[in-house]
C-alpha cells in the first residue's frame, strides 16, 4: 500500500465503504430490528426506540411463545449439520488423498461426477426425495437430513482438499523415513501438520453449507422432530394474527449467525491460508 | 563413515521396465562416487534402491559388510539431500536440522542437539537464519539447509540425488564446491547422482557413468576423459562434447572428412582389419594453425576448413566446421546423439582454438590437430579400440593416492583448528 497517492487512497477507501455499507446494512438492520418492540416495528427509525429483549425472550426464555419452534430446531441445526459436516470431511479426506496420491483407473469420472452432483440443482431433486423419504421412512428424520446434505458438502470438499492435497510434496514422507522415521511417523509428523489446514477449512465449509440450508430443511421435515432453524423460521407467528413475527424472525437470525461469526472469527487465518493454498497452488 | 558394495543390482519394475540391468559397484569408505548419465539411465533409481525407497529386486546391497537389501531406510543409518530440498515447511530452520535427532526420541537431551544443530550451521553458515521458516529461504540456503540435515544424523553415507539441479549456474558452482569442502572435512562416504558431467569431473573421486540401466565405466576423473572404454563414455564426458567422424582405412592413411592421417603400427595392429571407423577427437586438441606456428610446435596435422560460426569465450574461442558425414555411420552416431539427449542436429564439428586465433566465421582457416590424442571406436560395438587399460588404471592409481592424501590433509587442518 505504500507509494500510494492521496487521490488513490481517497478512492479506495470509498469503494470499501461502498462495499461495506452494502453487504453490512442488512445485517444491522437485523440486529437493529431484533431489539424492537413489536409494536414499534413499523415506526420507520432504523434503531430501536426503546431497547428491549423481548425478541429474544420470545425464542429462548422459559415462556416464550416460539421456543417450542427455535430451541428444538436450533438443536437439530447444530446437530445435523455437525454430523453431515463430519462424515463429509472424512470420506472426502480418505477420496482425496487416493485421488491425489493413486493412480487409478476413473479418477477423472469420480471428479466429473463430484462436480456434476455439486451444480445440480437442489430444487429439481427435493421433490423425488421427499416421496422416496415418505416411503421409506427417512421423512422428517435427523437421517433424511443427512445424506442429502452429504450431496452437498462431499464434492466440494472432495474437490477443496484434492487440490489442497496434490500440491503437499510427498517427498516429505521419504525424507523423513530416510531421517530415521518409521512409515506412520512420517505421516505424522511431516503430512499430517501439512495437511491439517486444509482439512479443517474445508469442514467449516462444509459447516456453513450444511448450516445455511433452506431447502432440503423445510421440504423434508415437518415437525421439531427434525426441522432446522432456517426452515423454522418460516413457522414462526406473531402473538396474535395481527402482529407480524419480525423482530422474532430477527432473533432467531441474529443467533443463528453467532456460531458462524465465532467460527470464522477464531479461524480466519487458518481459512485464508487453506484457501488460498488449496485454490491457488493447486 | 562405510563401505558400500553393489553386487549385480536389479532393478525391475512391476510393469516389466529394467530399470537397472545388474550393476556392480565397489564404493571405499570416504570415497566420493557420482553416478552420472542421460536421462533415463537408471542412476536415480539405484540411488533410492541404495538409500531404501526402491525395493531391490536382484542384486545384494552391503553397508559396512552387512546386507541390508531388507532394511527400512530408517535402519540403514544414511543420509539423503533431494532434489527439491524436501524441507518441512512447518518448521524452523533450527526444527528441520534437528528432525532426525528428535526422531530417536530420548537419544539426545536438548543440550546436544542445540550443540550438533549449532555446529552443522556453523559449518554451513546459517546461524542467521536458523528461527526462520524455509519457506523465507532462498534456493542455496534451502539447499544448505538440506545437508545439515544430514550432517547432524552422522550417518554412514551421504546421498545426494542432483541436489544442484534447482539453483542457478552461479550457485551451483558456490554449492559444488561446499559439497566438496565438507565432504573432504568429514571424509564421510558419499554417492552423488548428476546428469550434469562438469558436477561429475569436478566433485567425484570416482565416476560411474550408467547408460540405460548399464554400469558403462567405472574410473577417476581423469581416466574416463582421457580413456573412456566406448563412444558412449567419450561423448556424454567432456564440454564441448568429443568430436565423432567417420574414418575410412585407405593403405597407410586414414582418411577424415576433412584430412588424411598416417596410420602407426599400433594403430593399425588395434584396427584389425576394419575399414571404416568412427574416430573422436575432443575440441581442445584442435589448434589455428597460424598460432601452433608462432608457438614452433612441430608433428600434428595441419588442414584448411570452412568455419561456418565462431564463439569468442575470452578464454577460448570455438569454430563449428560443417562436414558431411558416412552413411555406414551416421545410423550409429545418431543413436549416440539420442542416447545423449542431443536433438539430432547437423553434423559438425567443435573446435576449440586459442582466444587469440584471427579465426572468423565464414574462413576458410587453416587448422591442425592432435593425431596422437585421437581416439578411434568401433563402428558396431562402439568399443574404443585404442583404449589403453594400463594408463587408465595407473591415473586412477595415481587418483586414489591423492584422493586420501587429501583426506588426511583435511584431518590435519581439523586437528590444528579444533586444538587452536
Amino acid at each position: 500500500m505504500r507509494g500510494m497517492s492521496t487521490r488513490l487512497k481517497i478512492g479506495w477507501a470509498v469503494i470499501v465503504i461502498v462495499v461495506f455499507t452494502y453487504t453490512l446494512f442488512p445485517v444491522a438492520s437485523i440486529f437493529a430490528t431484533s431489539f424492537k418492540l413489536p409494536g414499534e416495528l413499523n415506526l420507520g427509525t432504523f434503531l430501536p426506540v426503546h431497547w428491549t429483549w423481548d425478541n429474544y425472550t420470545q425464542i429462548l426464555g422459559p415462556d416464550g411463545s416460539a421456543r417450542d419452534l427455535f430451541v428444538p430446531s436450533l438443536r437439530n441445526s447444530i446437530g445435523i449439520s455437525l454430523i453431515a459436516t463430519a462424515i463429509a470431511v472424512v470420506l472426502a479426506t480418505l477420496a482425496a488423498y487416493a485421488i491425489a496420491r493413486l493412480d487409478f483407473r476413473g479418477k477423472r469420472l469420480i471428479l466429473t461426477t463430484a462436480l456434476g452432483v455439486s451444480i445440480f440443482p437442489v430444487i429439481s431433486i427435493v421433490t423425488p426425495l421427499f416421496n422416496l423419504w415418505r416411503q421409506i421412512g427417512l421423512y422428517d428424520t435427523w437421517l433424511g437430513l443427512i445424506i442429502p446434505y452429504l450431496s452437498l458438502t462431499l464434492p466440494i470438499s472432495i474437490w477443496t482438499l484434492a487440490a489442497f492435497f496434490r500440491q503437499i510434496p510427498w517427498e516429505l514422507e521419504q525424507a523423513a523415513q530416510v531421517d530415521g522415521a518409521t512409515t506412520w511417523q512420517a505421516f505424522r509428523k511431516a503430512i499430517v501438520p501439512l495437511a491439517a489446514p486444509g482439512v479443517f477449512t474445508t469442514a467449516l465449509i462444509a459447516f456453513f453449507i450444511a448450516w445455511n440450508d433452506f431447502v432440503y430443511g423445510i421440504s423434508l421435515t415437518s415437525t421439531s422432530r427434525a426441522r432446522p432453524v432456517p426452515a423454522a423460521l418460516a413457522f414462526f407467528t406473531g402473538a396474535s394474527q395481527f402482529e407480524e413475527p419480525t423482530g422474532a424472525i430477527s432473533a432467531a437470525a441474529v443467533i443463528v449467525t453467532i456460531p458462524v461469526v465465532i467460527l470464522v472469527l477464531l479461524f480466519q487465518r487458518q481459512i485464508v491460508s487453506g484457501l488460498t493454498q488449496g485454490a491457488v497452488k493447486g | 563413515m562405510a563401505a558400500i558394495t553393489l553386487t549385480d543390482i536389479v532393478k525391475r519394475y512391476p510393469d516389466g521396465f529394467l530399470a537397472v540391468k545388474g550393476v556392480s559397484l565397489d564404493i571405499a569408505d570416504g570415497e566420493f562416487v557420482i553416478l552420472v548419465g542421460p536421462s533415463g539411465c537408471g542412476k536415480s533409481t539405484l540411488l533410492r534402491m541404495i538409500v531404501g525407497l526402491e525395493d531391490i529386486t536382484d542384486g545384494e546391497l552391503q553397508i559396512a559388510g552387512k546386507r541390508v537389501n531388507e532394511r527400512a531406510p530408517r535402519d540403514r543409518k544414511l543420509a539423503m539431500v533431494f532434489q527439491n530440498y524436501a524441507l518441512y515447511p512447518h518448521l524452523t530452520v533450527f526444527e528441520n536440522i534437528a528432525f532426525p535427532l528428535r526422531l530417536q526420541k530420548g537419544k539426545y537431551s536438548e543440550d546436544e542437539i542445540r550443540r550438533k544443530v549449532t555446529y552443522a550451521a556453523e559449518t554451513l553458515e546459517l546461524q542467521d537464519h536458523l528461527q526462520r521458516k524455509p519457506a523465507n529461504l532462498s534456493g542455496g540456503q534451502r539447499q544448505r539447509v538440506a545437508m545439515g540435515r544430514a550432517i547432524v544424523r552422522e550417518a554412514d553415507a551421504f546421498l545426494f540425488d542432483e541436489p544442484l539441479s534447482n539453483l542457478d549456474a552461479k550457485l551451483r558452482g558456490q554449492m559444488r564446491t561446499e559439497i566438496s569442502r565438507m565432504q573432504r572435512r568429514l571424509g564421510t562416504t558419499t554417492v552423488y547422482v548428476t546428469h550434469d558431467q562438469t558436477e561429475a569431473m569436478t566433485l567425484g573421486d570416482r565416476v560411474a557413468v550408467l547408460r540405460k540401466g548399464d554400469l558403462q565405466q567405472v574410473a577417476s576423473p581423469r581416466a574416463l576423459y582421457e580413456h573412456p572404454v566406448n563412444l558412449f563414455v567419450a561423448g556424454f564426458i567432456g564440454s564441448p562434447p568429443m568430436n565423432f567422424v567417420p574414418g575410412e582405412v585407405q593403405g597407410d592413411v586414414m582418411k577424415l572428412p576433412f584430412a588424411e592421417v598416417p596410420l602407426t603400427d599400433d594403430l593399425r595392429r588395434r584396427l584389425g582389419d576394419r575399414t571404416l571407423v568412427i574416430v573422436g577427437i575432443r575440441p581442445e586438441h584442435f589448434e589455428d594453425h597460424a598460432v601452433i606456428q608462432q608457438q614452433g610446435r612441430a608433428g600434428g596435422v595441419p588442414f584448411t576448413a570452412s568455419v561456418d560460426v565462431t564463439e569468442w569465450l575470452g578464454s577460448d574461442l570455438y569454430a563449428y566446421v560443417p562436414f558431411e558425414t558416412r552413411p555406414e555411420v551416421a545410423g550409429k552416431l545418431e543413436e549416440l546423439d539420442r542416447d545423449l539427449d542431443g536433438e539430432g542436429l547437423r553434423t559438425q564439428l567443435v573446435v576449440a582454438l586459442a582466444s587469440d586465433s584471427r579465426v572468423r566465421d565464414g574462413d576458410d582457416a587453416p587448422l591442425w590437430f592432435d593425431p596422437a590424442k585421437m581416439l578411434v571406436f568401433d563402428p558396431e560395438s562402439g568399443e574404443n579400440l585404442t583404449y589403453d587399460a594400463d594408463a587408465a588404471r595407473e591415473i586412477d592409481a595415481q587418483n586414489e593416492k591423492d584422493r586420501k592424501a587429501s583426506i588426511e590433509r583435511a584431518k590435519k587442518r581439523e586437528a590444528a583448528s579444533a586444538s587452536a
